[in-house]
């Protein structure tokens, strides 16, 4: 896996204050509440958060497929909340989306599709349909021109939409779950494609899930966000490594309430924060001190030869045995701390 | 009466019938598409929210539609002869047949965008469509399937009108089985008008669901 550095740039987004309330026949809904965002050109911005935490919600205030109850979002500076439709219709051809579900036009074959955002821009037949082939060379469907959706497998359906997406020479490409109807192995090369299409076309991506692995994977910065707020944002590895909120902690696996069941047994979270994974640390750890831990869970990701991630382990009780389980995670560089039992 | 004579007799009756159904069609289409497509986008939840004007229009068609052919074809009796010229004969009931049948169309013609999936219309919206784009190059097309099956199922129920434009001297084959048939009690007339009416309304119905079947391209 390469390193995700990014070369330091302006904001292309700023998300400020962003208020989203529906109000239905049941009551009013905070789908987002005062959350504030910044993304850089050349970003890829994961979003992260459980089902029904606005995610959804949040993207499409960006394109204004939504309207903010209140706050702001400022693309290149300006507001999108106050465009009026001619320069909304610009800046959405700017800011391209793909979706969960593909969403593409089914009476239109593959051309049809990647051709439309060059109809509506009036682009010239014959420098159209250049362009329609250059962008199915780029998602790697060359031999699909002339399918139709309904006989394209749900990875094809998906590139489509990201060939669609591009047409239009966007600088973000705003992705709602782009990868959550599809398998693991589609998934994947999905991921790859993205992440080729951010750097080689130096395209801003801003991405969805609900699946930590997917952010874990190709993201740069992340935000979390649980019931509309936003509960930590950051640089992918430290937010990972020293995962700060509840929900980050129950998205990363890390089961907070494990110490419960056996109040005798101590509970340690270790950190690994970039330890050489050349060493078995923690079956050496087992085998010197001799003492028998229990690991709740782990979760733990191997970045250019270190480790990333955390670990809950339990151990039996007594000062000493934390201590030098401590004392030797302490000295192969990790952070430990307790988890509080509640 | 000869079987030339018949023959005769039944084919002027159905290009009377058809010159009666198609344009009265295509003219209820003319009105009715138009207001089906504006019945559809101007929803609180669509492309052109307006969702006072969305009821006002949505009452006034269903007031419409409400008035049976007969009954419209006698109310409007003064005014398709000042539209038309004449208030009875096979050119004029086409106007009663046009007001009779867009509300009606615009019903079908709304039934079938409301089928189009709202996720492809956000897709193009979010490409910076404008709303006409939105219309013309996305909510029809992906319709067209269902709109040529909806077209084709209005046709067949004008031409079940025009069955009772007799009663203001339309002609067709209707006018041949009632008049000429029932009342004339000449049965051969009758049953053979009947016949050609039944396997006019097949074709059209067969021709609409091969047309329907053949433009799809969801399922191959
Ligand atoms: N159009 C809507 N009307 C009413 N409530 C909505 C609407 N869209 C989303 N919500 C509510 O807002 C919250 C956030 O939804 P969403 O942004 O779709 O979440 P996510 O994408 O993270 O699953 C949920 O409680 C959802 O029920
Ligand atoms: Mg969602």
């Amino acid at each position: 896996m390469e390193s995700n550095s990014v070369p330091v740039a302006g904001p292309v987004i700023e998300i400020k204050g962003l208020h989203k309330t529906y109000v239905t026949t049941d009551g009013r809904v905070d789908a987002l509440s005062d959350v504030n965002l910044t993304i850089s050109q050349g970003d890829i911005y994961g979003i992260v958060g459980m089902s029904g935490a606005g995610k959804s919600t949040l993207i499409r205030c960006i394109n204004r497929l939504d309207t903010p109850t209140s706050g702001d979002v400022l693309y290149q500076g300006r507001s999108v909340t106050a465009m009026n439709r001619a320069q909304l219709e610009a800046t959405r051809r700017k800011v391209s989306m793909i979706f969960q579900q593909f969403n593409l036009f089914m009476q239109r074959s593959v051309a049809g599709n990647i051709r439309y955002p060059l109809e509506i821009a009036r682009v010239p037949s014959d420098k159209a349909d250049k362009r329609v082939r250059e962008l199915l060379k780029i998602v790697d469907l060359e031999d699909k021109l002339n399918a139709y959706p309904s006989q394209l497998s749900g990875g094809q359906k998906q590139r489509v939409a990201i060939a669609r997406a591009l047409a239009s020479e966007p600088e973000v490409l705003l992705c709602d779950e782009a990868t959550s109807a599809l398998d693991p192995m589609t998934t994947q090369s999905i991921l790859a494609l993205l992440q080729d299409i951010n750097k080689r076309l130096g395209i801003t991506i801003v991405l969805i899930t609900h699946e930590m692995a997917v952010i874990r994977q190709i993201c740069t910065r992340v935000a979390i966000l649980d019931g509309g707020k936003v509960a930590e944002e950051g640089p992918v590895d430290e937010v990972f490594v020293h995962t700060q909120s509840e929900a980050g902690k129950r998205l990363f696996g890390i089961l907070p309430e494990a110490p419960d069941e056996d109040p005798d047994m101590p509970s340690l979270r270790i950190v690994f924060d970039g330890a050489s994974a050349e060493k078995p640390i923690m079956s050496n750890l087992i085998k010197e001190s001799g003492i028998a831990i229990n690991i709740l869970s782990a979760n733990i990701r191997h970045l250019g030869g270190r480790q990333y991630g955390q670990m809950l382990i339990e151990m039996p009780s007594g000062p000493h045995e934390k201590e030098t389980v401590v004392a030797y995670l302490t000295s192969h560089g990790m952070t430990v701390k307790e988890v509080n039992t509640k | 009466m000869s079987t030339d004579q018949l023959v005769h007799l039944l084919w002027t009756g159905l290009l009377e019938t058809l010159r009666m159904t198609i344009p009265s069609t295509l003219f209820a289409y003319l009105i009715g598409m138009p207001l089906g497509v504006l019945l559809v986008v101007t929803r609180q939840d669509h492309i052109m929210p307006a969702p006072r004007f969305n009821a006002v229009l949505g009452t006034v068609i269903n007031f419409l539609r409400s008035i049976p052919f007969i009954i419209l074809l006698v109310l409007l009796f003064p005014v398709t002869r000042v539209v038309m010229g004449s208030g009875i004969g096979t050119r004029s009931v086409i106007f009663p047949l046009i007001i009779s049948a867009f509300p009606y169309v615009a019903r079908m013609v709304e039934g079938s965008l409301n089928e189009v999936d709202h996720g492809i219309l956000e897709a193009a919206q979010s490409m910076g469509s404008t709303s006409w784009q939105l219309i013309r190059k996305v909510l029809i097309p992906e319709a067209m399937p269902s709109l040529v099956n909806g077209a084709a199922i209005c046709m067949v129920t004008i031409l079940g009108y025009t069955a009772m434009a007799s009663a203001a001297g339309g002609g067709g084959l209707g006018t041949i089985a009632i008049i000429k048939g029932l009342n004339m009690r000449q049965s051969d007339i009758m049953y053979s008008a009947s016949i050609l009416l039944v396997l006019l309304v097949q074709i059209m119905s067969l021709a609409g669901a091969y047309s329907t079947k053949r433009i799809d391209h969801r399922n191959r």
